[in-house]
C-alpha cells in the first residue's frame, strides 16, 4: 500500500495522490537509472551503431555504413582472391566456449548436487556452517582463484609435483593452457553457482515422499531417479543456467589458464579490440553473446514457469 | 524453515535414513576439500623464503616486505579502495532510493521496465559490458581530453547499483509498513517518518548492500581492464598484467592480502543478513 493516499478521499483526489505517487517513484529510481543507462545500457546500444560501420585503419571505427563486422562472425575473405569462406577460426572458437561450458556445467552437477545434498541434509544448526563455506570462496576474487588453479597445474606446480612423487609419470606434463586447464578453472570457479540453487530446492524437499517411495520397495538409486530428482529438478535447471551462462562469456579464466591459443568467446571478444583491430567485428561478436545468453535466459524463464504450471 | 514433523527421523529404529545417498557425503567431503586446497596452498606459498611456487623453503615474510615496498602495488591498491569506496558508496545511496520506490506498492506504471534496468547490467556478460564501455569512453576521451579516473568510476558504480539493490530490496521487502503508519498517525512528517522508523529499519540491509557493492568493486577485473587509462591499474588489473611475467610469490602474498579482506567483508555480510531468520 502507498502510504500517500489519503485513507477517507474522494475518487478523483485518490487519482490525483497516485499520480503523485508515481512521479515520486520515478524520481526516486532516477540516479540509479541515469547511471545505468550512462554507463551499461546507452553503450550497449551505441556498440550496435558502431557494429555497421566499417573498422578504422588503427583500432576504432570509420563513419560508413558496412555489415562487414556481422558477416566476418562466421565468414572471412580470402586475403589473395577475396572469395568468402567460411572462418574456421572462429568455428573452432565458438564450438570451444560452447563445449567447455557444456563441460563445465556437467562437472558441477556431478560434484554440486551430492554437495548440495549433503549440506540439505545436515542437522539444522549445521547447515549455515557449511553453506558459509560454500559461499566464502564464491566472493572471495575470481582472479586470484584463477591464480590458485594457475599454480596448481603449472609444469612445476602442485598437481605434477604429485603425479611424479607417486609414480604415475617421470616428467611433468603439459597441463596449463589447454582445454582441460579452462574447464577444471571454471568449473573451480562456479560451482557455487551449483549447489547454492539445488540446495536450496532439496531444503525445500518432502521426504515423506522418499519415504513412501522406499515403502513401496523402491532402492535408494530408484527413489533417487524417480522421486528425488524430478522433485529437485527446478533447483538444478536453476544452478546450470547460473553456470553455464557466465562460462560461456568467461574471460579471465580462459585468459590466464588457455593461455593465448585456447581462446573463448570472450577473448575474441578482447582480440578484435586489441591486435585484431576490427571494432565492428568485436561488437558484431559481443552482441552475438548477449543474444546467446538472452537466449538461455528466456529458454529458463519458459522452463520454469512451465513447472510451475505443473504444480 | 524448518518444519519438525517434516525433519524428524522417521525411520531412527532400524537406523535407516531416507536421507542417506551412497557416496554422496564423500563427494561432497571431496568437493570441499578440492574448493579449499588451492586457496590453501596459495597462502602456504605466500610465506615461501625461496622464489619456488612448489618447493618449500621454509617461513618467510620476505614476499610481503617486497609487496608492500613496491610502489605499483601501494598505487594500485589505494586506486582499487578509491574506487571501491566511491563507486560502493554513491551505488548505494542510488539503489537505497530506487529500493525504496519499487518495494511496498502492488504495481505502478513502469515499475517493470525500472527493475529490469536496475538488473541489467546482471544480464548482460561483463566482456560485452566491457567492450561497450571502451566503445564509449574511447569517443568521450577524443572529444574531452580528460582522462581521469571518473570513468572507472562511473563503470564500477554502475555495476555496483544492482548488488547493492538485492540485499536493500530484500530488506524492505520484509518489513513491517504498520510502524510506519503507527508514526503517521502520530504527526510525523514523511521526512520524520522516512528518518526515525523506515531507516533506521533497514539499515542493517543498506550496510549489506555496501558492502556486497564494495566487494565486487574490489575484486573486477574485465571492466576495470577496458576503461583504465594508462597507469589507472587497480590491483587486479596489476596482478592480470604479472601473470604474463615470471610469477614470484610476491603474487601470493598480495593475493594473500586480498582473500584476508574480502573473507571479512563477506563474514561481516553474512552476519547482517543472517541475524534476521
Amino acid at each position: 500500500m502507498t502510504d500517500t493516499s489519503p485513507p477517507f478521499a474522494p475518487g478523483d483526489l485518490e487519482a490525483e495522490a497516485a499520480r503523485q505517487d508515481n512521479r515520486r517513484r520515478w524520481l526516486l529510481s532516477l540516479p540509479a537509472l541515469i547511471i545505468i543507462v550512462c554507463a551499461a545500457t546507452g553503450p550497449l546500444l551505441v556498440m550496435v551503431v558502431y557494429s555497421f560501420l566499417a573498422p578504422g585503419d588503427y583500432g576504432n571505427v570509420k563513419w560508413e555504413f558496412s555489415t562487414d563486422g556481422w558477416v566476418g562472425i562466421f565468414l572471412q575473405r580470402d586475403i589473395f582472391d577475396d572469395t568468402l569462406m567460411w572462418a574456421d577460426a572462429h568455428l573452432s572458437i565458438f564450438w570451444r566456449s560452447l563445449s567447455l561450458s557444456l563441460i563445465t556445467t556437467v562437472t558441477t552437477l556431478i560434484f554440486g548436487v551430492p554437495t548440495a545434498w549433503f549440506i540439505a541434509t545436515q542437522p539444522p544448526g549445521r547447515r549455515e556452517f557449511w553453506l558459509f563455506l560454500i559461499t566464502v570462496p564464491f566472493w572471495t576474487n575470481l582472479l586470484v582463484r584463477t591464480i590458485a588453479i594457475q599454480e596448481l597445474l603449472r609444469a612445476e606446480g602442485v598437481f605434477n609435483n604429485i603425479l611424479i612423487s607417486i609414480g604415475v609419470i617421470d616428467t611433468p606434463i603439459q597441463l596449463m593452457f589447454t582445454n582441460f586447464a579452462i574447464a577444471f578453472g571454471m568449473t573451480y570457479v562456479y560451482l557455487p553457482l551449483m549447489v547454492l540453487p539445488v540446495y536450496a530446492a532439496v531444503d525445500k524437499l518432502d521426504f515423506r515422499l522418499v519415504e513412501a517411495a522406499h515403502d513401496l520397495y523402491a532402492g535408494r538409486w530408484t527413489a533417487f531417479r524417480r522421486v528425488i530428482l524430478p522433485l529437485i529438478k527446478p533447483g538444478i535447471i536453476a544452478g546450470s543456467i547460473l553456470v553455464f551462462i557466465p562460462s560461456l562469456g568467461a574471460y579471465v579464466t580462459p585468459r590466464v589458464l588457455g593461455g593465448g591459443k585456447n581462446l573463448m568467446f570472450g577473448n575474441l571478444i578482447e582480440l578484435q579490440f586489441g591486435a585484431g583491430r576490427n571494432w565492428p567485428l568485436g561488437a558484431a561478436l559481443s552482441l552475438m553473446l548477449m543474444a546467446a545468453v538472452m537466449v538461455s535466459l528466456i529458454w529458463y524463464v519458459r522452463v520454469t514457469s512451465r513447472e510451475q504450471a505443473d504444480d | 524453515m524448518t518444519d519438525p514433523a517434516r525433519d524428524a527421523p522417521t525411520s531412527k529404529a532400524r537406523g535407516y535414513s531416507v536421507r542417506t545417498l551412497p557416496g554422496f557425503a564423500i563427494v561432497a567431503l571431496f568437493t570441499f576439500v578440492v574448493l579449499y586446497a588451492p586457496i590453501m596452498i596459495l597462502v602456504t606459498y605466500s610465506f615461501n623464503a625461496g622464489t619456488s611456487l612448489a618447493i618449500w623453503e621454509g617461513f618467510s615474510l620476505r614476499w610481503y616486505q617486497r609487496a608492500i615496498a613496491n610502489e605499483q602495488v601501494q598505487d594500485a591498491a589505494l586506486r582499487s579502495l578509491y574506487l571501491a569506496t566511491v563507486a560502493a558508496s554513491v551505488g548505494t545511496v542510488a539503489a537505497t532510493m530506487a529500493a525504496l520506490a519499487t518495494t511496498r506498492i502492488r504495481r505502478f506504471p513502469g515499475r517493470t521496465m525500472i527493475y529490469a534496468l536496475v538488473n541489467q547490467p546482471l544480464m548482460v556478460p561483463e566482456i560485452v559490458t566491457a567492450v561497450a564501455l571502451l566503445i564509449v569512453f574511447a569517443a568521450v576521451k577524443v572529444w574531452t581530453g580528460h582522462t581521469s579516473m571518473i570513468y572507472l568510476i562511473v563503470a564500477h558504480t554502475a555495476f555496483c547499483v544492482p548488488f547493492a539493490y538485492l540485499p536493500i530490496r530484500a530488506r524492505l521487502e520484509t518489513m513491517d509498513t504498520s510502524l510506519e503508519a503507527a508514526a503517521a498517525d502520530l504527526y510525523a512528517s514523511r521526512w520524520q517518518v522516512f528518518r526515525r522508523v523506515t531507516l533506521p529499519l533497514m539499515w542493517p540491509g543498506i550496510v549489506a548492500g555496501l558492502l556486497l557493492a564494495f566487494v565486487i568493486s574490489l575484486d573486477d577485473v574485465v571492466i576495470t581492464e577496458f576503461v583504465k587509462s594508462a597507469g589507472q591499474d587497480t590491483l587486479p588489473t596489476y596482478m592480470l598484467g604479472q601473470l604474463r611475467r615470471v610469477v614470484t610469490p610476491e603474487i601470493n602474498a598480495i593475493s594473500t592480502a586480498i582473500l584476508v579482506a574480502g573473507a571479512i567483508l563477506v563474514s561481516l555480510f553474512f552476519m547482517l543478513t543472517m541475524r534476521k531468520r
